[in-house]
């Protein structure tokens, strides 16, 4: 059994302008010890699903299963939330500032966290555990360290600070929502190789938020491509980066400053990502995809590519690589013939 | 990157100068009575020439002065000492009503499309301002040439009675780029251009500027900590620590010959978006975080985190010549250099663990 199996979630919020729908219909599983990265850009729906599994999007209408080894957390009332938040799952957010609370010292921060959960815990005991778990997380002099404030800390050793709190009392899942956005890419090296660290050692399973395909490349194991609240496609990490069927995975990928190879110009996506409110209809891609045509209008069911049960993809491409090559080739080349190339910037 | 640049980007032809520039922050005393005069280094002597038509990559990490120099080059601090020269003339003194006509000259495009717009007024009043406070253009003549430099950047001309917030973050960097441009300036400051955008969006903003700069011979100076962006954009990067110049040269020459051990580290920490590469290669992990500005360590700068640091380092300060047989368009500032295929991973560095705990708590075991 996965250690957490997300069927068909669907969130959306009343705003003034109309229904926001922020997820439609995501399904994922994660198992133990292993990296789920969910990419996409901003709107994608790749944060609100995951705060909306932990019950943190107030106001929101859910639908759907989140199954956490078998008991469904979006119908579980608050407090049976609150004894899995933090205990069974950590979570990690993207500004380690915000997420500590500055009046506070660290250690405090952690000490609160465990006796929260464990009330048979000796205060002496949980800070010993505090400065354990700074030690694990590279934190030095953590005896000294603890007693500090966040603001005494560099954004790096917050955020460290951060995955020592979420890893405190050994959770089984960690959500780690963009979790070294906000960091230089040297101090980024550090985290990722903390997270990878404390993974191995505890067997923690990971989903990893991002939209750095740079960090995907690193850490995942299976990969979700998300776009307008959607699973574009979703396949095992070489599979997307190598063997990736949708062209909204292709056109991330096409529009990133080759890394060590040059091209003379970049090609991005053209157009904007869609409104949540009015989106379009058909396929959410369609608008900016270079490939559509006429089938596009109804919207694409995820469905098995090249026989492969792990890899789905949402597209009226041909699910077989060569037939889907080809057809490119040829929607391609209409394009040609039908207008002279604008020159889009 | 055009070929008209190539032309004229001789040797001679030098838009901008900056020499030994400094600029100290002067930090603010805990108590009344202390004189305390402490200083944060943001700049601590930069040296640095923009030639005509190219552009000039500035990387580093968070507070290693990169956006303070590009800040005292466009005179928006005031300069402790050294000295910016702007196609030979000096402006490192001139008053703001001096400087007024330079900045004809020299633009800026900053970082946060969201911050650096009034949201209470429209897009062509605010492209229209560079015309206005220089009194250039008013009145039918103003908006005519908001909208040419609109449709220029490719915005659409008739969205000028438009609010900042009907437009989203990719277009809202081009009104940012259009502002910039009004003027037909020659040399623009990028201070992180596209570091808010998302990826797809990114890459519009970077051809935007690939194209104008072959269009109208710009020459930029574009900050990012994105290596592969700057690795893109660039003729020449500057890798900056804590208020220096590091490495300087030819892009591909810094990338593929880097010879500071800092430059190793950061191009070893940007993370790959191709898991073959992802997992072969061998990262250096620096340990700690940026030391303190206000007491920036002596010698080299980097010794505390340097994984090749020995006694030497400690003492002094190395200076930026071409290193281990480069031309004399690459600098680095080491005195051990890196050779082409050292594996930095390997290396252990020869001085006591005392000496290289300049800021409490740097030294870590990760």
């Amino acid at each position: 059994m996965a250690l957490l199996e997300v069927t068909d979630l669907t969130v959306s919020f009343s705003t003034p302008d109309g229904t926001l729908n922020a997820v439609r219909g995501l399904s994922f599983t994660v198992d133990e010890g292993q990296t789920l990265g969910i990419v996409g850009e901003s709107g994608s729906g790749k944060s609100v699903s995951t705060q909306t599994i932990m019950g943190l999007t107030r106001g929101a209408r859910v639908g759907g299963q989140a199954l956490f080894e078998g008991h469904d957390l979006l119908t579980m009332n608050t407090h049976q939330l609150q004894a899995i938040r933090g205990a069974q799952v950590g979570m990690i957010f993207q500004d380690p500032l915000s997420s500590l609370h500055p009046y506070y010292r660290v250690g405090w921060q952690i000490i609160e966290m465990i006796r929260s959960h464990d009330k048979s815990t000796s205060k002496a005991q949980a800070k010993a555990r505090a400065i354990e778990l700074l030690r694990l997380v590279g934190i030095p002099q953590p005896d000294r360290r603890v007693s500090d404030f966040p603001h005494q800390f560099s954004g790096g050793m917050r955020q460290r600070a951060m995955i020592a709190m979420a890893m405190a009392l050994n959770p089984k899942l960690l959500i780690a929502d963009e979790p070294t956005t906000a960091l230089d890419v040297t101090v980024q090296a550090q985290v990722l190789q903390v997270m990878k660290r404390l993974q191995q050692e505890f067997g923690t399973a990971i989903i990893m938020i991002t939209h750095d395909l740079g960090v995907i490349a690193d850490v995942a194991d299976d990969v979700v491509v998300m776009y307008a609240g959607k699973a574009m496609e979703h396949a095992d990490r070489n599979t997307i980066f190598y063997k990736h069927h949708n062209p909204y995975t292709e056109g991330l990928l096409l529009s990133l400053p080759a890394y060590g190879g040059e091209r003379e110009r970049l090609l991005p996506i053209a157009g904007q990502p869609p409104s949540l409110i009015t989106l379009p209809q058909g396929c959410p891609f369609r608008p900016r995809c270079p490939y559509a045509f006429d089938k596009c209008m109804e919207e694409p069911p995820l469905v098995e590519i090249a026989g492969d049960p792990e890899h789905v993809s949402a597209c009226w491409l041909p699910p077989d690589m060569k037939k889907r090559e080809k057809m490119r080739q040829q929607l391609l080349d209409r394009d040609k013939a039908a207008t002279a190339p604008a020159a889009a910037r | 990157m055009s070929i008209n640049a190539d032309a004229s980007k001789s040797d001679g032809d030098v838009l901008l100068r900056v020499d030994n520039l400094v600029k100290h922050f002067p930090v603010q005393s805990t108590s009344l009575f202390s004189r305390n005069k402490d200083v944060v280094h943001a700049v601590d002597g930069v040296s640095l020439e923009v030639r005509r038509g190219e552009t000039l990559g500035l990387v580093g990490e968070t507070g290693c002065g990169k956006s303070t120099l590009a800040r005292c080059i466009m005179r928006l601090h005031d300069i402790t000492s050294g000295r910016v020269e702007f196609e030979g003339r000096d402006i490192t003194r001139l008053s703001t009503g001096q400087m007024r006509p330079f900045r004809r000259d020299m633009q800026m495009i900053f970082q946060d499309p969201y911050g650096s717009l009034n949201p209470r007024r429209r897009v062509g009043s605010i492209i229209g301002d560079p015309f206005s406070i220089h009194g250039l253009a008013d009145g039918k003549e103003r908006k005519r040439r908001v909208q040419e430099v609109m449709e220029l950047v490719g915005l659409n001309p008739e969205h000028f009675n438009r609010f900042p917030a009907e437009f989203s973050g990719g277009q809202r960097q081009r009104i940012g780029v259009a502002r910039a441009l009004a003027l037909r300036p020659k040399l623009i400051v990028c201070d992180e251009p596209v570091s808010a955008l998302d990826v797809s969006i990114q890459a519009q903003i970077i051809n935007l500027l690939a194209d104008l700069q072959d269009e109208l011979g710009l020459t930029y100076i574009f900050i990012a900590h994105d290596l592969s962006v700057v690795r893109h954009v660039s003729d020449r990067v500057a890798v900056m620590y804590l208020g220096k110049v590091g490495e300087l040269g030819e892009v591909e020459g810094v990338y593929q010959h880097a010879r500071h051990p800092y430059t190793n580290a950061l191009l070893s920490a940007v993370p790959v978006p191709d898991p073959a590469t992802a997992s072969d290669r061998h990262q250096i992990i620096l340990v700690g975080d940026v030391p303190s500005p206000i007491a920036p360590p002596s010698g080299c700068r980097f010794h505390p985190r340097c994984p090749k640091a020995r006694d030497t380092c400690v003492r002094e300060e190395p200076d930026l010549v071409p290193r281990l047989g480069d031309p004399p368009t690459h600098v680095a500032a080491c005195h051990f250099p890196v050779a082409d295929g050292e594996d930095l991973a390997d290396s252990k560095p020869e001085i006591g663990a005392d000496k290289r705990i300049v800021e409490e708590g740097l030294v870590g075991n990760v």
